[in-house]
């Protein structure tokens, strides 16, 4: 009766076990507020185009700063674009480049993390005083040296960003991998002569998923933060396309007499690095994985 | 004991080491080098022959990098660009603001810190926790330039109190640059301390959870008696890792919010030499903020070493 138990439970599928770790997520308040609020703005990057009232290029120099009314729901901006329609569009690029760049970060980062983690020695030594390095150049300026001599434009920026926050997840993986590392299933894989690869595959990997995935998690807020800090200083998209970190920073100079356009993007961005970072959170929990004691790499 | 600190300055200075390489084949395998990206379309004839040899772009790039290295440890970054003077002139002054930002927050941070995280893990789940806890997720979630943006906006703008950016030459002295830092030190203080205080608080809570601190409560230690006896002292030890890690975070990342309030230190020189194309000046930056973090880092291991009676018995067993 008991093992038949057992049994039932390693065979759930896949589709199963996501939907309970959402179920779980979904039942704390800061859970549920955090992955409303995810699910929200993905649906918005999807329908905005179709949704949006106006075109967010068209400058009207009759309408510059209007304040927000029945038409112009969020006001207008200093070029005379409705605010409404950009903040919609606003946050379409940011999710796009940072979601591929943490995909990027957890492969790179994961699997070389992992790799240390197994093979230990010269090449850990070598590869993690790398990653200290690295982690030791303050990523703002790294990232501002490679935006301002290769170009901002999505070939440059996904990548680039995908390195530099996959490197603090190389230590996570290589933490998660020596926990696993010295358990009696990987002696015994050795023992039956696999080869590296199959270990890392068949036997690491599944047991260090969750940790990496939730890491992964948290890098993407920070990314978001990163690319939104990138845009701010004029390094990131490029006018007229509509974006929150760039979009705070015209309005800034105005927001003396014009708040509505700068209170707007704001809105948008803060709600949106708070829903990644509650759910992350959450997601963490539902786990079992502690994230609290971690410092702010 | 030693020999571990010996061998975590070594690592340092190993890592240095490798930043230093990092930045200078960096700045070599990006497209132009620092004349033709800093003269842009004057990049020809006299102009870039004098830019050069002024920086000494006709040798090869390996003695370039062993003088660059000699130099550099001696304190002589070479020459700025933008600057028309010695890079180590430009640094000065901002060295020194920065410091003074720094650490002010660091001083009215820190405190708070401790305060926030412990009275929250106290009173874990009840109300007081529940309430700062979600201020400090708010505080430490929303990017720099929106808590610096909206300061501005409520306190210099809305409420009138206090001036919104700083309008002073970046060589200033110390008294007339402090009532400028008030907006500044909050914004990044703000940050700071949530980053603090919730290390504080799953520290805390960690020990209150531990066999030792359960054991006196049986004993009936007096309750205030035991959380400053027996849960402080070893709760706060884990937490100078943190504290290390996000003074270096203010000290080099804070440049966002130095720009945001046009604040003269490190972090604006970051901007204006990268919107300059002073290669020369990033990469004096680059690892003289990555000695800062080292050293930093460096500082708060050799702490928890000395201050862990248990590590040095184990150091001394091995």
């Amino acid at each position: 009766m008991k093992l038949d138990n057992i049994y039932k439970e390693e065979k759930k599928s896949n589709f199963a076990k996501v939907s309970d770790i959402i179920i779980t997520m979904a039942s704390r308040p800061s859970g549920f507020i955090g992955l409303s609020i995810l699910v929200f703005h993905v649906i918005l990057a999807f329908i905005s185009p179709f949704i949006a009232p106006y075109d967010f290029k068209a400058i009207n120099p009759s309408l510059m700063l209007q304040a927000p009314s029945a038409e112009y729901w969020f006001g207008t901006d200093d070029l005379g674009r409705d605010v409404f329609t950009r903040t919609i569009l606003g946050g379409r690029t940011a999710l796009t480049i940072t979601f591929f760049g943490s995909l990027i970060a957890l492969l790179w980062g994961g699997l070389l993390g992992i790799f240390c983690g197994l093979v230990g020695g010269k090449t850990d030594d070598i590869v993690m005083r790398i990653v200290d390095a690295f982690l030791s150049i303050p990523w703002i300026l790294a990232m501002l040296l490679i935006v301002s001599l290769l170009g901002t434009s999505t070939e440059v920026l996904i990548p680039a960003l995908g390195f530099f926050y996959g490197k603090g997840i190389v230590r996570v993986a290589r933490a998660a991998t020596h926990d696993v590392i010295a358990k009696d299933f990987i002696v015994s894989a050795r023992a039956r002569g696999h080869s590296n690869f199959s270990i890392i595959w068949n036997e690491i990997i599944p047991n260090v998923r969750d940790a990496i995935l939730v890491e992964g998690a948290m890098r993407w807020s920070w990314m978001l933060l990163g690319f939104s800090s990138l845009s701010f200083l004029g390094f990131g998209v490029s006018p007229p396309t509509p974006d929150w970190g760039l979009m705070i920073s015209n309005a800034r100079g105005l927001m003396s007499f014009a708040y509505w356009s700068v209170i707007a993007p704001i809105v948008g961005l803060s709600s949106l690095i708070i829903g990644i970072n509650l759910t992350a959170d959450a997601f963490a929990k539902a786990l079992g994985i502690d994230r609290s004691t971690k410092a702010p790499v | 004991m030693l020999f571990l600190i010996i061998k975590r300055i070594l690592l340092g200075l190993i890592t240095l080491f490798i930043v230093s390489l990092i930045t200078f084949v960096g700045t070599e395998i990006l497209p132009g080098d620092a004349c033709t990206t800093y003269l842009e379309r004057q990049a020809f004839g006299e102009q870039l022959e004098a830019c050069y040899r002024r920086l000494g772009l006709n040798i090869p790039a390996y003695e370039r990098y062993v003088s660059w290295a000699v130099n550099a440890i001696q304190g002589d970054f070479g020459y700025s660009l933008s600057g028309e003077m010695p890079i180590k002139e430009v640094l000065g002054p901002r060295i020194k603001n920065s410091l003074v930002l720094a650490s002010v927050a660091i001083f009215i941070g820190i405190p708070i810190a401790l305060i926030l995280g412990i009275v929250t893990a106290l009173w874990r789940d009840k109300l007081p926790d529940v309430a700062i806890s979600t201020v400090t997720i708010f505080a430490m979630t929303i990017p720099e330039f929106i808590s610096a943006t909206l300061l501005i906006l409520i306190i210099a703008i809305w409420l009138e109190w206090l001036p919104g950016i700083v309008i002073v030459p970046t060589d200033v002295s110390f008294f007339e640059l402090l009532p400028n830092i008030i907006l500044p030190v909050i914004a990044i203080a703000m940050i700071m301390t949530a980053h603090m205080a919730r290390m504080v608080r799953s520290s805390v809570i960690q020990v209150m959870a531990s066999e030792y601190v359960q054991m006196a409560i049986l004993k009936g230690v007096p309750y205030w008696k035991m959380v400053f006896k027996h849960v402080l002292p070893n709760a706060l030890l884990p937490a100078i890792n943190v504290v290390a890690l996000t003074i270096a975070w203010l000290l080099g990342g804070v440049v966002v919010t130095e720009v945001v309030f046009n604040y003269p230190g490190l972090g604006r020189l970051v901007i204006e030499s990268i919107s300059n194309r002073d290669l020369p000046t990033v990469q004096a930056l680059a690892i003289i903020l990555a000695s800062i973090y080292v050293s930093i880092n460096l500082l708060a291991d050799l702490m928890t070493l000395m201050l862990n009676p248990r590590l040095k018995t184990l150091q001394i067993r091995k």
